[in-house]
């Protein structure tokens, strides 16, 4: 019966290999705990600054006058709301479609290639260069700040979100579903839209759900298109409140009330992103196969 | 060259390379010194035949040799991959398919295919299949539900789904997802029913069911099939074609090509000598 250990060089071999092994692992190990920490102590901080001042007023209550107790934040909440619906209806659509575009018709060719290395660049194109650019576009151009303006620019910012996301799925549908739908005659746009989109539309709705959570929290474009209003206001052709402005602005402020009330308002954003991303994990593990 | 328009009426000549002097029923497809390039390569060397009308035609051997290449041809598949081309012609009622001014998409509509891997639309049994009808009729809905229902019963898929239409159509076992896709394929009413391996990705039971299917089929269309399976081929077909490496090697009734074929090379794949 042969003997199951080890020569000695080869013991030699096997144990770096297992101190390997397990500094890797205790590596690893450190830095998940790192990171965790990091997010757990930003949750928590929110939570416990925060939550207490999501009262029912917080959500009634317009922005109150420096130094005034109570007051809440209605009118931001109301203006974010505005500020980026109107901004998902409108890079929506041409999010997806240009994913489309790229995916399906603009494989090689070079508008394709321009388009794709053009999004990739705006992906990562710095939220306040973004809002300079709407600034001088449409804010210095008519001599006042809007909504709208604060819509396009965060709309610019959300488009090559879905383009990447809408593409990326549609790559990843075989392509024997799509030469199924060919075989029965299909138009090549109907092939697109009707048969490959479908297929994964789950996805894209994850990519719009991402794009969505993006938006809410980005202030920098926001801090020189729709500014902000101490009052109530649904006009998108004037300065709007919003929450990363507001916050922005109490937080900086010496007014404890104030101060208390953008802990509240980061609370809020937390958790409505957080919402966002888990409904959009649900939603799309659930929706995997039609 | 030349095209040869002959009409091939059940007393005509024949062009068969098979030296019998049996009466060639009428052709509903007559490929022509076809030609076919991935690029720089040839995946197909000179083919002509005549694919039989209502008849069953196999085409088989070895993995490589041109049969599904062969198949793709005839409605044009290739067409979405651009470096891929066809040279020659193949006559679909005198006319030539391969030719631009032909319209890709009407010819799709005429010859259906069915491939290998079971591929359901992401919707409902129901619209799966009223999606290819869709393309090309406006039926009211009572038409478009018997167009279904006639559809599923086609393909012996109706007593298995009449209950669960507005399921999707992923939820179904991997025959019944092929069947659905001969559902889809045949509610179009198409002339010529293109299989390429149809049931190689299929158990032993769904693959006898659709081979009943493919025997009742024959009567209302013209089917081409690709199989590795010689024992599929001999079982099904009327008419065998044995490919080598891009050419046409023997083509013939099923029987004389596996009791009897003329040319070593189709003896020795029949035979199992090589493959």
């Amino acid at each position: 019966m042969s003997d199951l250990s080890m020569s000695a060089a080869g013991a030699r071999i096997y144990n770096r290999r297992r101190l390997a092994n397990f500094l890797g692992l205790a590596f690893s190990s450190i830095s998940l705990v790192i990171g965790l920490i990091g997010l757990i102590w930003i949750l928590w901080t929110l939570a416990s600054n925060g939550l207490a001042a999501l009262t029912p007023d917080f959500f009634l209550k317009n922005t109150p006058a420096p130094g005034t107790a109570g007051g809440g934040m209605a009118n931001a909440i109301v203006g974010s709301l505005m500020i980026v619906g109107f901004a998902t209806l409108i890079s929506t659509p041409i999010g997806i479609l240009a994913g489309v575009y790229l995916a399906e018709f603009g494989k090689n060719s070079r508008f394709g290639i321009a388009t794709r290395f053009f999004v990739d660049i705006m992906l990562s194109a710095p939220s306040i260069v973004v809002g300079l650019f709407v600034f001088a576009f449409a804010v210095a151009t008519v001599k006042h700040f809007s909504g709208w303006a604060g819509s396009l620019a965060l709309s610019l910012i959300a488009i090559p979100v879905v383009v990447r996301t809408t593409e990326n799925m549609l790559n990843l549908v075989p392509g024997s579903l799509r030469e199924a739908a060919f075989a029965l005659g299909t138009p090549r746009w109907k092939v697109s839209l009707a048969v490959t989109l479908r297929a994964v539309r789950g996805g894209v709705v994850t990519g719009v759900l991402l794009a969505v959570a993006r938006m809410i929290g980005e202030t920098a474009p926001l801090l020189f298109t729709a500014l902000n209003n101490q009052f109530f206001s649904t006009d998108m052709s004037r300065p709007m409140a919003n929450l990363p402005v507001v916050i922005y602005n109490f937080a900086m402020s010496p007014y404890e009330d104030w101060q208390k009330l953008a802990w509240g308002g980061a609370a809020l954003i937390a958790i409505v992103v957080l919402a966002i991303n888990i409904i959009a994990r649900l939603a799309f593990s659930s929706k995997t196969q039609a | 060259m030349t095209s040869i328009s002959i009409d091939m009426s059940k007393s005509g000549a024949s062009v068969a390379t098979n030296g019998s002097s049996a009466p060639t029923p009428e052709a509903a497809l007559m490929i022509r010194n076809l030609n076919f390039f991935y690029g720089k390569f040839q995946g197909l060397k000179d083919v002509s035949l005549d694919i039989a009308r209502g008849k069953v035609t196999a085409f088989i051997g070895p993995s490589g040799c041109g049969k599904s290449t062969l198949l793709r041809t005839f409605n044009r598949m290739f067409d979405l991959y651009p470096g891929q081309r066809a040279e020659g012609q193949i006559l679909l009622h005198g006319k030539n398919i391969l030719a631009k001014e032909q319209d890709v998409n009407l010819l799709r509509a005429k010859v259906g295919m069915v491939f290998q891997k079971p591929t359901p639309f992401p919707m409902t049994i129901y619209e799966n299949i009223a999606f290819g009808v869709r393309l090309y009729e406006s039926l009211g809905q009572r038409d478009m539900d018997d167009r279904v229902e006639w559809a599923l019963r086609k393909a012996a898929l109706w007593d298995e789904v009449k209950a669960k239409l507005q399921q999707s159509g992923l939820s179904l076992s991997g025959g019944q997802q092929q069947r659905l896709c001969i559902a889809r394929t045949v509610a179009v009413k198409p002339e010529v029913l293109l299989l390429d391996e149809p049931t190689s990705a299929l158990d032993p039971i769904s693959t006898t069911k659709i081979e009943e299917l493919i025997n009742e089929l024959k009567h209302d269309y013209t089917i081409a099939i690709v199989t590795h399976n010689m024992q599929q081929a001999a079982r099904i077909s009327d008419f065998t074609a044995y490919m080598y490496i891009g050419e046409l090697v023997e083509f013939g009734e099923t029987n004389q090509i596996f009791i009897k074929p003329t040319k070593q090379a189709t003896e020795d794949y029949i035979t199992g000598r090589f493959g």
